[in-house]
């Protein structure tokens, strides 16, 4: 089959494969609230005596009379206009409380995602191109690394460049885009603390992979200097599982950023799904886990749709077994 | 969906692993004494924890290291070793239970799958892929808003979230492992299916699942750490790492760290040692298997 005839059904099926997807966790999603010991209205009304009346009011008013699957449809139809229900703790608009968190927690996201593909390519090509001392040692680095969870960098993180050295805030969100992201670096580097070391690694042995191929071969012995030999054979050849990676490690980003809001007092996404699981508030924590998969599975989706393209050599047949 | 639906733990796990060279058997052997002392620790809580983890000294509140306080006092003054010594029973006992089940369980699915083909297969197959959807945390998460907070739920979630992985794996080595003529030879001899799987296939592919399981261990740690530092997974007074980490985090802000630095080293140090392990294993196998 030619790959002209093969894109369109190869994007079709992926797309189709995440609307299913997405079709079934969000009815987990919905159908799990609802299993939840405890009435929803119990939860309303916060345990007040009120009469019958009014406790059928309050069910009519959040729709709890109707079948499950109505309420689920309700619910899934709002969701993709941009309507998640009433915050039980809040009063209010759940949209309305999404839109004013977003922000930080996306800013936090790519500023993250920033500092790992840079230092991590960075450190990945050091690797490969010198071997011995320093290659083993950051690879060494990275394996602790990678066992260092964002809320544990926090506290040297805070303990040397917070209280000894004074040179970025531990708490709050700041105003203004240059004060935020003043704000914002020291948690962006403990989420990436984690990442970056991966991102290391398999720059790293990519790279080697493509160091030691012919054509990287021909072009030096050519004469063509090092540095566009390493740029232009090695490293682009070595995009493609980079480039997955990376998207992974994105994908992955914004339930780690969760726990770093909550370690800075950020008030992003996850600070709020905290408060909203402690408070029982099941309209936003089902809009936010909804939030959470959905960008999970779309980015993953982008990097399968991605790869083909940044790597012709990667069929389309290959890159869906993959 | 491809193998680019996958948690960070899954990513760790695809990445080629860590060269150790020489230094590869001594690594080994301080990952595995690592993991002996803080096992013995947690068992022997009772008689080398210096004083309770709860007995609470105001006069000590933030003490320094010291010879009364080896690792210092937390806010409260009660003693940081003592502390941490009954915490790893709480943050090891979760990740233990959480491979156990999910390796019980993925070892089931996987080679029912993998055995029965057909509808079993694909119904096993599209299920992985759904929870697949699901961040571990998330799910974990969003256990705790229904169930409570606690140990019960985030574990009953991690499992869930970790059975997948096991599935798929023992999923494909059995079907590697169905194909070979031994398996044939047993049927022809006129075994039943369940003995040929259960005293023949399983044993086969143990070594595979144990170090994907070793592995496992490291990452439902860290996830169950992130739940008690969230405040959902084992509730104080109850000492448990994450849960120190997050009530001493304060006091770092005032120039004292060790009584929040020390459970997030203690957390680095067996997730270090069990990955060693993990991939220790991982390669002994593939050096069997590939001849």
């Amino acid at each position: 089959m030619g790959a002209a005839a093969s894109i369109p059904r190869f994007v079709a099926g992926r797309v189709g494969g995440l609307l299913l997807t997405v079709g079934v966790t969000s009815f987990l999603i919905f159908s799990a609230t609802h299993l939840a010991p405890g009435r929803p209205e119990e939860f309303l009304l916060r345990g007040r005596p009120v009469s019958p009346e009014a406790l059928a009011a309050v069910r009519a008013q959040y729709h709890l009379d109707d079948p499950l699957l109505v309420q689920y449809w309700r619910w899934i139809t709002g969701v993709f206009t941009g309507d998640f229900g009433r915050s039980l703790q809040f009063r209010q608009d759940v949209g309305g409380l999404l839109a004013s968190r977003l922000p930080t927690t996306l800013l936090l996201v790519g500023y993250a995602s920033l500092m790992i593909v840079l230092v991590g390519l960075l450190l990945g090509v050091v690797a490969a191109l010198r071997p011995g001392k320093l290659d083993r040692s950051i690879m060494l680095i990275s394996t602790v690394a990678a066992a260092t969870p964002g809320f544990v960098a926090v506290i040297p993180l805070s303990a040397v460049f917070a209280v000894g050295l004074g040179w970025f805030p531990v708490f709050g969100n700041g105003e203004g885009l240059l004060d935020r992201l003043w704000h914002l670096t020291l948690p962006a580097v403990a989420v990436a603390v984690s990442v970056v070391g991966l991102l290391a690694r398999v720059t790293r042995s990519a790279m080697l992979a493509e160091l030691s191929r012919e054509h990287v071969e021909v072009a030096r012995s050519r004469g063509l200097p090092f540095g566009s030999v390493v740029r232009r054979h090695a490293l682009r050849n070595s995009l493609g599982p980079i480039t997955t990676l990376s998207g992974l490690i994105v994908a992955g980003l914004f339930v780690a950023t969760f726990v770093i809001e909550v370690a800075f007092g950020l008030s992003g996404l996850g600070s709020l799904l905290v408060t909203a699981v402690q408070a029982k508030d099941f309209p936003v924590v089902q809009a936010i886990t909804m939030i959470g998969v959905l960008a999970f599975v779309v980015t993953n989706l982008l990097v399968d749709l991605l790869y083909p393209l940044i790597d012709p050599r990667v069929s389309l047949r290959a890159g869906v077994a993959r | 969906m491809t193998a680019a639906s996958a948690t960070p733990g899954l990513i760790r796990r695809r990445v080629g692993r860590l060269r150790t060279g020489a230094l590869g058997g001594w690594l080994n052997i301080v990952a595995l004494a690592v993991l002996t002392v803080f096992v013995l620790a947690a068992v022997f809580a009772d008689v080398v924890s210096p004083v309770g983890p709860n007995d609470v000294s105001l006069s000590d509140t933030l003490a320094p290291i010291s010879g009364e306080h080896l690792l210092g006092a937390d806010q409260s003054g009660r003693d940081t070793l003592s502390r941490l010594i009954y915490g790893a029973r709480g943050s090891l006992l979760g990740p233990l239970a959480v491979v156990a089940g999910s390796t019980l369980l993925g070892t089931a699915f996987g080679v029912w799958a993998a055995w029965r083909g057909g509808v079993v297969d694909w119904l096993i197959s599209r299920s992985t892929e759904v929870v697949f959807a699901f961040p571990g945390l998330l799910l974990a998460i969003l256990a705790v808003a229904m169930i409570g907070p606690g140990l019960t739920a985030p574990v009953v979630a991690m499992v869930i979230a970790y059975t997948p992985y096991i599935a798929r794996l023992s999923r494909s080595a059995a079907l590697q492992e169905a194909a070979k003529p031994y398996i044939a030879a047993y049927r022809v001899q006129g075994f039943s299916s369940l003995t040929i799987v259960a005293r023949h296939l399983v044993p086969n592919i143990v070594p595979l699942l144990l170090a994907q399981s070793t592995l496992n261990f490291g990452y439902a740690l860290l996830d169950l750490a992130a739940l008690s530092y969230l405040g959902f997974g084992v509730q104080p007074p109850t000492p448990d790492w994450g849960t120190m980490i997050r009530e001493n985090q304060q006091a770092v802000l005032e120039g004292v760290w060790q009584p929040s630095l020390v459970p997030g080293v203690c957390i680095v140090l067996v997730v270090v040692a069990f990955t060693t392990l993990g991939e220790a294993i991982a390669d002994r196998v593939a050096r069997r298997d590939v001849p």
